[in-house]
């Protein structure tokens, strides 16, 4: 069952390894066959349009929607089931979950907990770390979103775009070796949509291994690696962005792209927004 | 107003009986908020085996009056070879007869929470009970707080049903005193009274809780 991991064309394992999924719901095929491979500090930007299966596919990978067939690895090491062949328990999944980290599109803050609980809480309470370490660390990524001044706020009393630089400060307090963003901007109003953007693309940039669904095509053409094009749950084309958007191999890319270039005629937007931290 | 005093005179006695019951109903409060807490977990978990019978047992208790319960507890359980003093019958079936509402109230608040939260969790590796005390209850407790408070409201009145089994909470003090003074109006109406500073007292709880809610809202 636990194949070992072929080896990247570079030499090293990928850091994320999706074989042969395929996940239903009832009798609706959502994911298809799907195959994937992530390496140490790629950015790969998942695209398609509504219903293709994107987020299904994300919420694959850790397992919050179990895969129907095909296997999910993380750095060579099988999530949701165990060396021997069966179903993980709950603690061999929370210890694989807490090396993944994810963001939502609706933020999904503990809405009880502070801003500064909501990213301690996993390390303390999962991972187990000392809790003065969490807090200091806590601390640290909160100032580098942009947010000392929120630490005692809770989610209620913060903008969408504050909201989601928290929650991905809350991932990243894990230390995952994986980053997974689902639509992490698109429940934002336009104007805040850029100063969350600017914290993805730092750590693109700094080198941070992410799965990325979005439907900001600006910001997969400039921070991307790879762009993997979904519809009707099957990955039709994967290609590097200057390729994808200059040239997509497929005519349902076409199509897509073509959409897109029509509604972005809407007013200009954002970007480079205010800065922080 | 002759009788208001005969009734002071009786204050200790009084006052015992609205001892017991505080004690009583915080007692009864606590067991049925944790297992209620509990049963609400029962109740959305997605395996029959469990929820049915636990949702059949909410059931029951909703259909049953709660005078008929504590009379089955105290005076019924004996014939099946399960002798109860009647502080130990009283706090059962306070118990027992709330933790079906506690479950049912805390299940619909469930219900009405967003999932994204709750799903954040797992994916940060919450599991299990840690899960559900960390990540679900605590704002579900926030949300759920007014009707729980009714709730509580309703385990201090329901707690006078149990002078019938002798527990000697106020109800039982004041019909005491009335029959040993021939005093029903004054006796009954200062056990009113006080029945209604204890409701207060859990209305201004349930108001400090709601605007620890407020806040997060």
């Amino acid at each position: 069952m636990n194949s070992p991991i072929p080896a990247a064309g570079n030499g090293h394992r990928p850091v994320l390894t999706v074989a042969a999924l395929s996940k239903a719901f009832s009798s609706l095929c959502v994911l298809e066959n799907i195959n994937l491979q992530v390496h140490r500090g790629e950015t790969i930007c998942l695209l398609g349009p509504s219903g293709s299966g994107k987020s299904t596919l994300l919420r694959c990978i850790n397992w919050l929607e179990k895969p129907d067939s095909g296997q999910v690895y993380l750095n060579g090491e099988r999530i949701g089931v165990t060396t021997g062949g069966v179903l993980m328990g709950d603690r061999e999944m929370s210890a694989i979950r807490t090396r993944i980290g994810m963001v939502f599109q609706h933020f999904a803050l503990w809405p009880h907990l502070t801003v500064l609980q909501n990213i301690m809480a996993a390390p303390v309470y999962v991972q187990r770390r000392p809790k003065a370490q969490a807090r200091a660390e806590a601390e640290s990524l909160l100032a580098s979103v942009g947010l000392s001044e929120k630490r005692d706020a809770f989610p209620a009393k913060l903008s969408g775009g504050q909201k989601q630089r928290v929650g991905i400060a809350r991932a990243l307090a894990m230390r995952p070796e994986l980053l997974l963003f689902d639509e992490p901007t698109s429940a934002l109003d336009p104007e805040l949509v850029g100063e969350v953007l600017v914290v993805i693309r730092r750590l693109a940039h700094d080198g941070m291994t992410m799965v990325v669904v979005t439907h900001e095509m600006d910001f997969a053409r400039e921070a991307a690696n790879r762009i993997v094009f979904l519809d009707r749950g099957r990955v039709v084309e994967t290609a590097r962005p200057d390729t994808f958007f200059v040239a997509p191999a497929t005519e349902r890319a076409r199509q897509f792209l073509q959409r897109y270039e029509n509604s972005s005629a809407r007013p200009a937007r954002r970007d480079r927004p205010q800065s922080f931290a | 107003m002759r009788d208001f005093l005969v009734v002071w005179s009786e204050r200790a006695l009084l006052l015992k009986g609205l001892g017991n019951t505080i004690v009583l109903s915080l007692a009864a409060t606590i067991a049925a908020l944790v297992l209620g807490a509990l049963g609400a977990l029962v109740l959305m978990t997605t395996k029959s085996a469990y929820r049915l019978p636990f949702a059949g047992f909410v059931d029951a208790m909703r259909c049953v009056p709660f005078l008929l319960f504590a009379y089955i507890v105290y005076y019924g359980l004996p014939s099946l070879g399960l002798n109860l003093d009647n502080w130990s019958a009283g706090l059962a079936a306070l118990t027992i007869y709330n933790t079906a509402y506690m479950a049912e109230i805390l299940r619909g608040a469930w219900v009405a929470q967003p999932a994204d939260p709750i799903d954040a969790g797992y994916a940060f590796g919450f599991t299990g009970l840690g899960h559900f005390r960390r990540i679900v209850l605590p704002p579900l407790l926030l949300s759920a707080a007014p009707v729980v408070g009714n709730q509580i409201i309703q385990i201090v009145k329901d707690s006078a049903f149990l002078t019938v089994i002798a527990l000697p909470e106020l109800t039982h003090a004041a019909s005491s005193i009335q029959s040993r003074h021939y005093i029903p109006f004054a006796a009954f109406i200062t056990a009113v009274l006080l029945y209604w500073t204890l409701c207060l007292v859990i209305e201004a709880g349930v108001a400090a809780i709601g605007r620890v809610a407020e806040a997060r809202r």
